[in-house]
């Protein structure tokens, strides 16, 4: 079985946002890029399912700038097989992306496409669940545990209160939460021997196009900020003022 | 114009994050009909139909329905769009999980967890884990939103809205449900907890979590969160999650026990209306948004804590 992993390129985790002074976005000049956390656990459950013995092939795809070619080159250096970039300077809404998704699992015909919950620069958590509408496939949001079998898959699924187990028929996409698994580094061999490995640049063109856009982003601005307040000496003082002072016990 | 407000609820009761989600509702229109998708919902659904300001109530039952597998609920509401022109959902996981597939399947771009409605189709949202806030506008005649409860006020009682049952619609013939895993608590629940106790990865095992952050939240009536750090660590179950990855609260009391506050964590609790910070280390960011700051060794500042609230008749 092949399993598609889409990955994309954001701001780096440990560092902060901030806001451009004309609030048409988030400064991203010189600020460190790598790949998304969400993403990183998929493309490491691939590989496990694949030295499982449930996989054969693992392929990464990007949607992004020339730079994203990086992002896929970590992913091959992590155990993918091969990667596609669909070079774009656009920043493609979630429903575009899903669109162009849905082309490459057209032309790749994926068993399983493995993907992270949410991308942490938009937090839309909504291209795995648009994609599997897309496609016609059953979905499995926010995995921490994927057993992979010939024709079906079983999820284990964080939801509100507690887990549930799902099992979908193959075809289908899985998206990745925290728990799934903890991502491996890349060893140096690893990183020499995937700068062999095959990238394939296409456009958006090559995959139907991009669509029109849905959504215009009017501005970007900072959250209201909360000003530090007391210290306080001793838990007594501290019980006393969430009695009397802010009324809240 | 119309608007379908998809309710929050476990088949037995009625969430919180509905009522919130209906008021978000109400700011775009005076027609809110609230959609109960489940199975065995009666007692939901007469909680609904009592929302103020809820036109309607509309069941539909299935057994996938009543496990939400996001398929099902995606095909039973998608039909129903032809008579509204926008639906909201709470962003629970449950709402998150089924809202994009809704919107992909009407060519809608979903607008997830908005935190204010400007206008018929402009929304404030939280990037970046919450470092940002975008406004955005909808060009879609039907948008799908989901909504970030804790930012809206609960819409009141006093409604008597008929009960209608509606097609179910054709579930989900490709997923299984297999089985449930959750946690059964007499705690309240984190999402709309009037105080929240949570611990970080100071605790150190998952036995020091319950040994210490449990009782306090105990004695306080509180719910149980923690950072991801101690999600991440295996202290706490992914459900006590807080934080932009996890869950979004804002009640009237949140204490971080051993938390350093990092920008993911404070995403998720720094709308609470009181902040109170136990660390040792007094250079915790965690100390920024805190109303109330203790610098100690949880170790003994929570002993100090119980006895302290004990002394004070909690």
């Amino acid at each position: 079985m092949k399993i598609l992993v889409p990955v994309k390129r954001v701001i780096d985790y440990n560092v902060k946002a901030r806001v451009k002074s004309d609030q048409t976005g988030v400064d991203l000049a010189n600020v460190k890029m790598s790949m998304n956390p969400f993403c990183e656990i998929a493309v490491e459950e691939a590989i496990r399912q694949k030295e499982k013995g449930a996989a054969e092939e693992i392929v990464i795809v990007s949607i992004g700038p020339i730079q994203a070619q990086e992002t896929i080159r970590t992913a091959l250096a992590m155990g993918g097989d091969r990667g596609i970039l669909i070079q774009t300077d656009a920043d493609p809404e979630p429903l575009q992306v899903a669109k162009l998704l849905r082309a490459v699992a057209d032309a790749e015909g994926p068993g399983l496409i493995l993907m992270g919950k949410q991308a942490i620069d938009g937090d839309n958590n909504a291209v795995g669940q648009m994609l599997s509408a897309l496609l016609g496939w059953p979905q499995a949001t926010f995995a921490s545990k994927v057993e992979l079998a010939v024709d079906t898959v079983r999820v284990t699924r964080e939801v509100d209160g507690g887990l549930q187990t799902l099992e979908l028929d193959l075809p289908a996409v899985v998206t990745a939460d925290l728990r799934l698994n903890e991502p491996r580094y890349a060893s140096l061999p690893n990183i020499m021997k995937a700068k062999k490995k095959t990238i394939d640049i296409k456009t958006a063109d090559d995959f139907g196009g991009l669509t029109g856009g849905h959504l215009k982003v009017l501005k970007v601005t900072e959250p209201p900020r909360r000003v530090a307040g007391v210290k306080v000496e001793t838990a007594a003082e501290l019980v006393s003022k969430l009695k009397t002072e802010a009324g809240v016990i | 114009m119309a608007v379908l407000v998809v309710a929050d609820h476990d088949n037995a009761s009625l969430k919180d994050n509905t009522n919130k989600t209906v008021t978000a509702a109400l700011a775009l229109s005076g027609d809110v009909d609230v959609l109960v998708a489940g199975q065995g919902v009666a007692s939901v659904a007469a909680a609904a139909a009592g929302i103020a300001g809820v036109r309607k109530v509309l069941t539909a039952e299935s057994d996938a329905l009543g496990k939400q597998v996001a398929e099902a609920v995606a095909a039973c509401i998608v039909p129903l769009m032809a008579g509204y022109d926008a639906v909201l959902i709470p962003a629970t996981a449950a709402g998150k999980n089924f809202a994009p597939r809704i919107a992909a399947l009407l060519d809608v771009a979903p607008i997830s967890e908005i935190i204010e409605v400007l206008g018929p189709g402009t929304f404030v949202r939280p990037i970046y884990a919450g470092n940002a806030l975008e406004t955005v506008r909808s060009t879609d005649a039907k948008p799908v939103i989901t909504v970030r409860a804790t930012a809206f006020k609960a819409a009141g009682e006093g409604g008597s809205a008929a009960i209608e049952a509606i097609d179910p619609g054709p579930g989900a013939p490709r997923t299984r449900f297999i089985s449930d895993e959750l946690v059964k608590s007499d705690r309240p629940e984190l999402a709309g907890a009037r105080i929240v106790v949570s611990g970080g990865r100071a605790m150190g095992s998952a036995e020091e979590f319950h040994r210490v952050i449990e009782p306090l939240a105990d004695r306080l009536g509180a719910a149980v969160g923690a950072s991801r750090a101690a999600v991440d660590a295996g202290y706490a179950p992914n459900d006590y999650q807080v934080g932009q990855t996890g869950k979004v609260v804002a009640p009237q009391l949140y204490i971080a026990v051993g938390i350093s506050g990092a920008i993911q964590h404070l995403a998720g609790m720094k709308d609470s209306k009181v902040i109170v910070a136990i660390n040792k280390d007094a250079d915790a960011p965690i100390f920024q948004v805190a109303d109330y700051g203790l610098v100690a060794d949880y170790k003994t500042a929570v002993p100090d804590l119980m006895a302290a609230l004990a002394d004070a008749g909690h």
